[in-house]
């Protein structure tokens, strides 16, 4: 079993503090939901664990299997298990995506092994029948042009292909149709089991009724106010997150801040 | 100094070099001994010392372009203008020196012949020193041999286009080669034939302090197509070096002619090549133009389309690096009705190199239904690099369509976290985005030299970072 670990995690960008002490245990075999209102942070938190050059740790610690993770480059991150898949994933024009997999794919070879590319390929359509886009991707340059719901499925390919412990998938479901919906799920309990978690961030319920989280966690305001099991999203989904804010006491002084930093 | 000079020499994948065993120098510096002894040491015709000998007066007259890179602190005194590294011309690989051959195999050159080479025509130094060309085109009456040989051997064909596209009183360069011109390439294709191989040349300087002044001319008669290929690698030196070589290419009625060039130059060379193509009726003319390397490059492949219906197509991609600066781009002149050309640049600036786009789109007086189309990208990878677009337009017709579109872009920090997240290092993340902002044109290359260009990118990127 392997283990992320995020202990009283604080970050700012811009000068601004967003994360306010965070705490959270990812193990292997766990899926986690996190949910929370538009700029309460979710998109921080993910850029922090990938280690986005724009957001600064103030406080706190991430480790990953009791390494520290602050400690090592994005890349270093990347070989070390953890995924990010993109709320806005990035176009790269003239980067044919087979080209580009096969390379991500080489770096994880161990030294000395050779790719079997037929093998490689072979699992690279597999995927793309599994999210739903045409083998016809493989000779596409990277997210140039592609609709919404494509770039969300790239990222679902690429996640795939890397097989990480760890990924991070930041609104993979926003934009999706309702048959797309499906395919993240297939996609995402293909890896799910002993050697594969996930952190899902979401607004919406729909997600969840076909990749079951174990956990449910609420950020707000830059801090994880309540965890629980699914039945917290319900909660949400009637009640919205005005309850967040007076089921915990959080002070009208703080809604104040939240409106300063969304403007 | 430049970035080369400074490496160890195998830090630089081809930048070794050998012994200098030219058989034959002339001395340093030009005059008019100089002009005679090279024409002598080819045994020339009279005609052709003459020419030399004239145009070597332009040469004298003409002052340096008072625009583009700063070329001014070459020392034409401190160059030799002709080597000759073996007596006699090779036939078989097997006859070539070992040193040589040597040189070729790093670049690669029996690899390639096995591959698809129709015929080879390699350059060491200034003479044509191995030239294969397979039976079944020579059968078809297509002629690929040096300019030497042709001046030899077919002086009607010489006598007849040498010369008249680009004339020795053009600028100053043309004038230098056309007075101390040696070895390049000749191709003739005869009415009709297509050429389906491309021909492959590769030219190397291997003397120090020496010019390198090849004489291309490829004629296309009616009807015919070729593709021919030209790639450079130099070896690593501390001084000056100067290459300054003319193409002169005529497409008939009907012809295509293709010309694909990739110059990887070492740091320290001055690349001052001229470059024109006439078009006649239904002709197409395409220019590929890759340059990598050398101090300053100065080229602007040309095409004149002469006679309605031709087309015209440049594609440019220059590399800038430290101590770099590439002024490349192109030019087509809309001499009839109904004619068409394509320009496209793409450009790339690192460690302080400056690329530079000059393009002239002209249409004659009259001129009906011309149109143009010019699209500059340049890709600026730090702070300290530079890209300047000087598209030069000029328009008397009013019945000329020009577009013209240009962008200039950073590689973006999100872009680079993006790749990065995935595993892949800054360097070669910034490689992959450098490599994907060429892909379209090098899509255009044949397979080999599209392999070749990624990785002398990836090289170059390497070079600087590490
Ligand atoms: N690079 C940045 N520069 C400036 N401000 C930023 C940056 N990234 C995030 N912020 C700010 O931090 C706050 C939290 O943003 P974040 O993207 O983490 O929210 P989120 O929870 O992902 O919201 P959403 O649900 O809309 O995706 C917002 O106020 C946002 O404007
Ligand atoms: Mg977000």
């Amino acid at each position: 079993m392997q283990t992320l670990t995020i202990k009283n995690l604080t970050a700012e960008v811009d000068g601004k503090q967003i994360l306010n002490g965070i705490n959270l245990e990812i193990n292997t075999g766990e899926i986690h939901a996190l949910m929370g209102p538009n700029g309460s942070g979710k998109s921080t938190l993910s850029n922090v664990l990938a280690g986005h050059p724009d957001y600064t740790v103030t406080g706190g610690t991430i480790s990953l299997n009791g390494e520290d993770l602050l400690e090592m480059s994005v890349s270093k991150r990347s070989l070390a298990g953890l995924f990010l898949a993109f709320q806005q994933p990035m176009e790269v024009p003239g980067l044919t995506i087979g080209k580009y997999l096969k390379r991500i794919v080489e770096l994880r070879l161990a030294e000395g092994e050779r790719m079997n590319v037929s093998a490689f390929i072979k699992d690279l359509k597999s995927n793309l029948d599994t999210v739903g886009l045409s083998h016809d991707f493989i000779n596409r340059y990277l997210n140039e042009g592609f609709s919404g719901g494509e770039k969300k499925r790239m990222e679902l390919i690429q996640m795939m292909m890397l097989e990480p412990s760890f990924a991070i998938l930041d609104e993979i479901d926003s934009g999706l149709d309702i048959d797309a919906l499906k395919t993240v799920a297939t996609g995402v309990n293909k890896l799910k089991g002993g050697d594969f978690g996930a952190l899902i961030i979401t607004h919406y319920q729909r997600i969840m009724e076909n990749i079951k989280p174990d956990f449910v966690h609420i950020l707000y305001q830059g801090r994880i106010v309540k965890s629980g099991g699914r039945d917290l999203v319900d909660m949400l989904e009637a009640k919205g997150y005005g309850w967040v804010r007076e089921e915990f006491n959080i002070p009208e002084e703080a809604d104040e801040y939240q409106r300063t930093i969304a403007s | 100094m430049s970035i080369s000079a400074q490496l160890p020499l195998e830090d630089y994948e081809h930048g070794y070099y050998f012994p200098d065993q030219s058989v034959f120098k002339t001395k340093k510096g030009l005059d008019e001994s100089v002009v005679r002894a090279i024409s002598a040491r080819k045994n020339e015709p009279e005609w052709m010392l003459n020419y030399r000998l004239k145009a070597y007066q332009t040469f004298l007259k003409k002052d340096f372009p008072n625009w583009g890179a700063d070329i001014g602190d070459i020392d034409f005194d401190e160059i030799y203008y002709y080597a000759k590294p073996v007596d006699k011309q090779q036939r078989s690989w097997d006859d070539v020196p070992d040193d040589i051959k040597e040189t070729f195999d790093r670049i690669g050159i029996p690899e390639a012949e096995k591959k698809f080479l129709a015929g080879v025509g390699a350059q060491y130094d200034s003479e044509v020193v191995y030239h294969s060309l397979k039976e079944e085109i020579s059968k078809q009456g297509v002629i690929f041999c040096d300019p030497e040989t042709a001046v030899r051997e077919h002086p009607e064909i010489v006598k007849k286009y040498f010369g008249t596209i680009i004339p020795h009183t053009d600028n100053k360069f043309a004038a230098l080669n056309s007075a101390v011109w040696s070895g390049g390439s000749f191709v003739y294709v005869p009415k009709g034939v297509h050429v389906d191989i491309p021909l492959q040349a590769y030219f190397r300087i291997n003397s120090e302090n020496f010019g390198q002044f090849e004489r291309t001319l490829i004629i296309a008669e009616e009807g015919s197509f070729v593709h021919y290929i030209e790639g450079c690698t130099a070896p690593v030196y501390t001084t000056d070096s100067l290459h300054s070589a003319v193409v002169e290419i005529i497409a008939k009625e009907g012809a295509r002619v293709r010309y694909s060039t990739i110059q990887n130059w070492s740091g320290d060379i001055y690349n001052l090549v001229t470059k024109r193509a006439f078009a006649y009726k239904n002709a197409t003319v395409e220019w590929v133009d890759g340059n990598i390397g050398s101090k300053r490059t100065m080229k602007y492949p040309s095409v004149f389309l002469k006679e309605p219906g031709a087309h015209g197509e440049i594609l440019s991609i220059a590399y800038s690096g430290f101590n770099q600066e590439q002024d490349t781009g192109g030019k087509v002149v809309h001499l009839a009705d109904d004619t068409t050309s394509v320009i496209t640049s793409k450009s790339i600036s690192k460690d302080g190199g400056i690329s530079t786009y000059r393009g002239l789109i002209k249409v004659a007086d009259g001129v009906k239904n011309a149109k143009s189309r010019v699209t500059c990208d340049a890709l600026i990878i730090d702070d300290k690099s530079v890209s300047n677009t000087f598209p030069y337009m000029e328009v008397t017709s009013d019945d000329a369509v020009l577009e013209h579109e240009a962008s200039v872009s950073k590689i973006s920090e999100d872009q680079l976290f993006y790749l990065m997240s995935r595993g892949l290092d800054e360097e070669s993340a910034s490689t992959m985005i450098v490599n994907g902002f060429l892909d379209p044109l090098v899509k255009e290359l044949p397979m080999e030299y599209a392999v070749e260009l990624n990785r002398l990118i990836e090289l170059e990127m390497e070079k600087s970072i590490g």
